[in-house]
């Protein structure tokens, strides 16, 4: 089905909940409600334990060794690049790079095929709900190659307006960076009839999947894209793990990202040849343990399976935004519909600014994000300063949204006079 | 933690109620400050009187911390020379940064933002209309709008 829906979540979330140790814990003496899975994800005892593991019995560098530890250590690291491959069902474990993140990832693709790729005048489109991260490096890249940014604009449900797509895309367009999933609105791009339009014009198409590979089923061979960038931190992995996926070809022709060991095949004085693809793009010792830990993160993803997971979000985004717009004075962002809408509520309340509110959630041990989320210019279109946002996760209960929903009463009652005097 | 400590009843009037808003016709010292990664907003302008702060008017977008230190601030610098101004915004910064500070008996009203320092994350929100107008005051002779980014 669509973006993997099923009817039914076919696992017990309070069963979930107790293998990531940190939603045990109190804050200020009650129990932490945290909401800001957009931001970055908590972590199953099977991740931290991996990582553990790895320093403690078999720590030593990848793809240099002759000796068991390397030998183990390097067939970890790539085992999870194979497992990463699958989890996205890449056509092959060397479509994947590892990087720092997903703006790290979205970078690489900026100078290793941007700099050889987008000329004078071409153009390169991008929408106005883009994270900072898949904005900014193609404003830095059109500034130096002197090619143009194009924008598909937003509606007021929080929709890309595809109407113009199609006086966008021209035969000058190089790329399109998209996102999959709004970390504001929500909104599941439907990106597959991007790309296949972009296809046409001989466009290609990156996808900024940081907010949809941790929480639906992704495909990227279904999708056709052509470059697909997320981060493990984002998905129960160790933060400074991200990935870069890249179609096989692509890779191939591309120039190397940073120059250093591992990514070199001969290295005389004046000049060098370069490793195969993906060794090609990862520069210096990588980052072996999260790596590995990433690898565990997403074999426990599987054995939840993504549609599950999917579907867990749904039932739980669709009860927080049933309660929420009961609430008199608030203002919700984002599509109604939940086929095409993620885990993600970003909300504003007359007279309390979301600073605030944040703050006040924080005193019921309630975490959620206040402030621009990285997407100034989506703030400007909403013409809001900043919002609170909500977001959910595979171990979200409702009993959760209802600790949101209390704290979201509190700050009302804190901030009463205002509320009386806007309505 | 206390919610109590930051959320003052005071704090909360000065915000829903501020004191000195609004642009004025005319003003002799004009500067802008903003916090780009909160997207806190504010601008001060000052009307002097020779060497004394006749007036002071605010205007700009933000948490309740921000825009209530703004109208405080606004209140307690009217009739003071550029020297005190000074002074108070050390005392009061001082303050913010949790030292133990003897403020004026006619400044009680900054008391109530004392409890902004045990929120550290805050403090930035607090100082943003101070910071704004020392900006403004060291930049005097260059006339014109000044502006400053603070995080």
């Amino acid at each position: 089905m669509e973006n993997g829906v099923s009817d039914e979540v076919g696992y017990d979330v309070h069963a979930v909940r107790q293998d990531f140790p940190i939603l045990g814990i109190q804050v200020h003496g009650k129990p932490l409600v945290y909401l800001d899975n957009a931001a970055t994800s908590q972590k199953p005892q099977v991740v931290i334990d991996s990582l553990v593991h790895y320093y403690t019995r078999y720590n030593a560098n990848v793809h240099r060794g002759i000796y068991t530890l390397s030998e183990q250590a390097t067939a970890a690291y790539e085992n999870a690049r194979a497992k990463v491959a699958r989890f996205i069902n890449a056509p092959s474990p060397e479509c994947i790079i590892f990087t720092r993140n997903t703006t790290e990832a979205i970078n690489l693709v900026r100078y290793a095929w941007g700099a050889d790729n987008v000329r004078a005048e071409d153009e390169i489109l991008i929408s106005e709900m883009e994270h900072h991260s898949n904005l900014v490096p193609w404003q830095l890249l059109a500034q130096e190659q002197g090619a143009e940014l194009r924008f598909l604009r937003v509606n007021n449900e929080g929709r890309l307006m595809l109407d113009g797509l199609d006086v966008l895309i021209t035969e000058k367009t190089r790329l399109i960076a998209v996102t999959h999933v709004s970390n504001v609105l929500g909104t599941i791009n439907p990106v597959k009839g991007i790309i296949k339009k972009a296809h046409k014009y001989g466009a290609l198409v990156l996808l900024d999947a940081a907010q949809s590979v941790p929480h639906m089923p992704v495909d990227v061979q279904e999708l056709d894209c052509d470059f697909l960038a997320f981060s493990g931190h984002k998905m129960m992995g160790p933060t400074g793990v991200g990935v870069l996926y890249a179609k096989p070809h692509l890779l191939e022709a591309m120039r190397p990202f940073m120059g250093g060991g591992s990514m070199i095949r001969k290295v005389m004085l004046a000049e060098s040849t370069w490793a195969d693809v993906p060794q090609k793009f990862e520069a210096g010792t990588p980052n072996i343990a999260d790596v590995i830990a990433l690898g565990a993160a997403v074999d426990y993803l599987s054995d939840l399976g993504m549609a599950n997971v999917r579907e867990h979000e749904i039932q739980t985004t669709q009860y927080a935004l049933d309660q929420m717009r009961e609430v008199s004075g608030i203002k919700l962002f984002g599509p109604w519909e939940m086929q095409t809408r993620a885990g993600v509520v970003s909300f504003v309340i007359d007279g309390v600014h979301p600073h605030d509110i944040a703050q006040i959630l924080d005193s019921e041990a309630v975490a959620v994000r206040a402030g621009h989320h990285c997407c100034q210019p989506l703030m400007r279109r909403f013409n809001v300063p900043a919002t609170a946002r909500a977001s959910f996760y595979a171990y979200t209960t409702e009993e959760e949204i209802d600790a949101l929903l209390e704290g979201i009463h509190k700050a009302q009652r804190v901030f009463g006079h205002a509320i009386e005097r806007s309505v | 933690m206390q919610l109590n400590d930051l959320y003052k009843e005071i704090i909360l009037d000065h915000y829903q109620s501020p004191h000195n808003r609004g642009r004025p016709p005319h003003a002799d010292i004009e500067a802008e400050g903003s916090n780009p990664l909160c997207g806190d907003d504010v601008e001060v302008f000052v009307l002097l009187d020779g060497d004394r702060v006749k007036e002071v008017r605010f205007d700009g977008s933000g948490c309740a911390i921000s825009l209530a230190a703004a109208s405080m601030m606004s209140e307690v610098l009217e009739g003071k020379s550029k020297a005190e101004v000074r002074e108070i915004g050390d005392l009061f910064k001082a303050m913010m940064h949790g030292e133990d500070v003897d403020l004026p008996e006619e400044m009680e009203d900054l008391e109530a933002l004392k409890g902004v320092a045990n929120f550290p994350l805050r403090v930035k929100c607090a100082l943003l209309a101070w910071t704004t107008l020392e900006h403004g005051l060291a930049n005097e002779n260059v006339g014109g709008r000044v502006s400053i980014e603070v995080d």
